[in-house]
């Protein structure tokens, strides 16, 4: 039977999630960083990429992809092209911050992590795009990075034999760039619009030549898990949802944290143990947004024993994405909440899609309209709707993670949206129907 | 998408400071030479931080720099919305992130502050000093309501505190990023509920270990 619930100090992987300890190379390599790293590389790739597999590593980026299978999918064999690891640290999904504090805290993990995998899918050099506004957060990788340099851990001729450059390099502030091929287009210096797949950015990635991009967090999980060992590493969580997982709790909890935790964890001890619970206690929870403000809401009820992984949350029909939880008490407006969300995906929509790029807008004008009950109750099903039409039918996911959110609203709380709309009309004297359109 | 425009008004030279030279190089040194491109976000950045906002003939400057049409910089500069078009504040452009987790703990309060210090959102102010605007999460929502001050994040901020952090901008000074609550960085306010364990950090976990799993050696045949 797998763990669940509270991990133990010598299980976490982030030990200096927090930045209480040091987080240049001497400090980092105490904490356990670059540890029998030359070892793991004499396993050989296949040997690196069938234990990744084991480990049973979702990717944390939100997709939940097998990193190892990931991994699998690079030409086994250099050609003419040659190979690029691509680290994506453009964390921009609301309510996610996990990132940010590897990147400042525990640098050389992620660094090592680079190494290993990039030594796996024979690549020699790795690019890391943090988005923009990530300032602090890049200056601390750039010396992290000159620190493995003049240690010789990476670099030509490193002691680790396999000649590898780690570079670092930004965005400027476009969330779509958090899409695998909308952030290789920007790291070929261009507008961030995502690409049509296929090809497959392991078949025609960064420059047309082999790519794989993975989420930072894991990336530096990887030196660790290699080094406990799969079985370490499935130890924790359900079945299909293993190891451990940075928690990045928001919105109305007494203390919002980051605390790295086992998978499955149930959210109300998650929330307890680190959290101080709910603002105002446990029955003033209303609904909760569990993985990043793409996926839809949850409510309370649904939120009793409910364990915090890929699977349980998508029986839910939510998911568990970038494991940014985000709380939401009594006193919330859900339908401002989700409208400014809404907002948010109007902003980003990069515009290269129609449905996308007009629909997301529509939305947001219907949803702001929704918010003072300006709007007609049949309009809810025309919005619904909408939202099935906007989602899937889109270059990339941008257009799903704008119809999720409204479509959770939606199935949990239609009654407030309705609610909503009575008691504007209650206050108007004269009501004569409706006939504001969107545009 | 939002609209993004060049400014009425532009400057009718620009020139790259020797330093701001010396750092695109250096960004131009880490693409492989036929790929200069890549350096364009990194340098429209640089420019920024010389000029304090990107201009036409700035855009200009940057194409001849990498080689690359004047259209697909203009491109990029209006696409990612760091990139000022129109000058900002000269002792401080506050940005205060307004999307959910923030809004949630208060980002209303922090913008009704700087409108009423500051005036109205996206305009320069009149002494020309602070520009303030509403952006898209920041990425630091467990520390929410925050605002990124020039380059830094001030977190868990209060209106009193913004208005403080607003005061000693406009008198000078460099207000210390952060967090605004007492805390160090992400951890839960009031003390840490992990990351206790002294064998953490005694240097135990630096001695050799055995990887689990080692391939045993191959038998030649």
């Amino acid at each position: 039977m797998a763990q669940t619930g509270i991990l133990q100090d010598k299980d976490r992987i982030f030990t200096n999630l927090y930045g209480l300890q040091d987080w240049g190379l001497e400090g980092a390599k105490k904490r356990g960083a670059w540890n029998s790293t030359k070892d793991i590389l004499s396993c050989g790739r296949d040997w690196i990429i069938t234990n990744m597999k084991n480990s049973g590593m979702r990717g944390r980026g939100g997709a939940g992809f097998n990193t190892g299978l990931k991994w699998s999918f690079m030409p086994k064999e250099v050609k003419d092209r040659p190979h690029y690891l691509v680290v994506n640290a453009d964390e921009s999904e609301p309510g996610t911050c996990k990132d940010r504090e590897i990147m400042r805290h525990d640098p050389q993990l992620l660094i090592e992590g680079c190494l290993i995998a990039s030594f796996a899918m024979q690549a020699h050099a790795c690019y890391i795009y943090l988005r923009g506004e990530y300032v602090q957060e890049r200056e601390r990788m750039e010396a992290a990075v000159k620190q493995a340099y003049e240690a010789k851990l990476i670099g030509k001729n490193n002691i680790h034999g396999w000649d590898f450059d780690v570079y670092i390099h930004h965005g400027a502030g476009a969330y779509i760039c958090g899409e695998e091929t909308a952030l290789l287009e920007s790291l070929e210096g261009k507008k961030g619009q995502p690409r049509l797949k296929p090809p497959f950015p392991a078949g025609s990635g960064l420059y047309g030549c082999p790519t794989t991009v993975n989420n930072v967090e894991s990336i530096a999980a990887v030196g660790t898990i290699l080094r406990r060992g799969a079985e370490w590493f499935t130890s924790f969580g359900a079945p299909n949802n293993a190891g451990t997982k940075l928690f990045c709790i928001s919105g109305h909890v007494e203390r919002p944290c980051n605390i790295e935790e086992a998978m499955s964890i149930p959210f109300r001890q998650l929330i307890e143990a680190h959290c101080g619970g709910i603002r105002g206690g446990w029955g003033n929870l209303k609904a909760v947004i569990p993985g990043g403000s793409s996926v839809p809401m949850i409510t309370a009820e649904q939120c009793e024993d409910l364990p915090m992984d890929f699977d349980s949350l998508r029986n839910l029909k939510s998911g568990l994405g970038t494991a940014a939880v985000i709380v939401m008490d009594k006193s919330t407006d859900l339908i401002r909440a989700i409208a400014r969300l809404s907002y948010f995906y109007k902003h980003e929509s990069c515009g290269q899609c129609t449905p996308c790029r007009e629909g997301t807008g529509w939305m947001w004008r219907v949803m702001e309209r929704m918010v003072k009950g300006d709007a007609d109750p049949a309009e809810i099903d025309t919005l619904l709707e909408v939202t099935t039409q906007v989602e899937g039918h889109t270059i990339c996911a941008l257009g799903d993670a704008a119809a999720w959110p409204i479509q959770g609203l939606i199935r949990h709380f239609r009654h407030e949206i309705e609610d909503r709309i009575t008691l504007y009309r209650s206050s108007k004297s004269n009501f004569a129907g409706h006939s504001v359109a969107a545009e | 998408m939002s609209v993004r425009r060049l400014a009425k008004e532009q400057p009718a030279s620009f020139t790259f400071s020797a330093e701001t030279l010396e750092k695109a190089n250096w960004w131009i040194a880490k693409y492989p030479e036929s790929r200069r491109q890549s350096a364009v976000i990194p340098i429209l950045w640089l420019v920024q931080k010389q000029e304090g906002w990107v201009s036409e003939p700035a855009i200009t400057a940057i194409a001849k720099l990498l080689a690359m049409p004047q259209i697909r910089v203009f491109e990029v500069a209006t696409f990612y919305t760091m990139f000022m078009l129109e000058p900002v504040g000269s002792a401080a452009l506050i940005q205060v992130c307004g999307t959910t987790p923030c809004m949630l703990r208060g980002s209303d309060a922090l913008m009704h502050v700087c409108k009423s210090k500051i005036g109205a959102k996206d305009k320069l102010s009149a002494d020309g000093k602070f520009t303030w605007q509403e952006v898209e999460c920041l990425g630091a929502c467990t520390n929410a309501p925050m605002a990124q001050i020039n380059d830094y994040y001030y977190e868990d901020l209060t209106p009193e505190n913004l208005a403080q952090i607003i005061d000693d901008f406009a008198a000078g000074k460099s207000p210390k990023p952060g967090p605004y609550n007492g805390r160090h960085t992400s951890e839960p306010l009031g003390g840490v509920t992990s990351l206790t364990d002294p064998a953490l950090y005694d240097g135990s976990a630096a001695k050799p270990v055995k990887i689990p799993n080692f391939p045993a050696p191959e038998v030649k045949a």
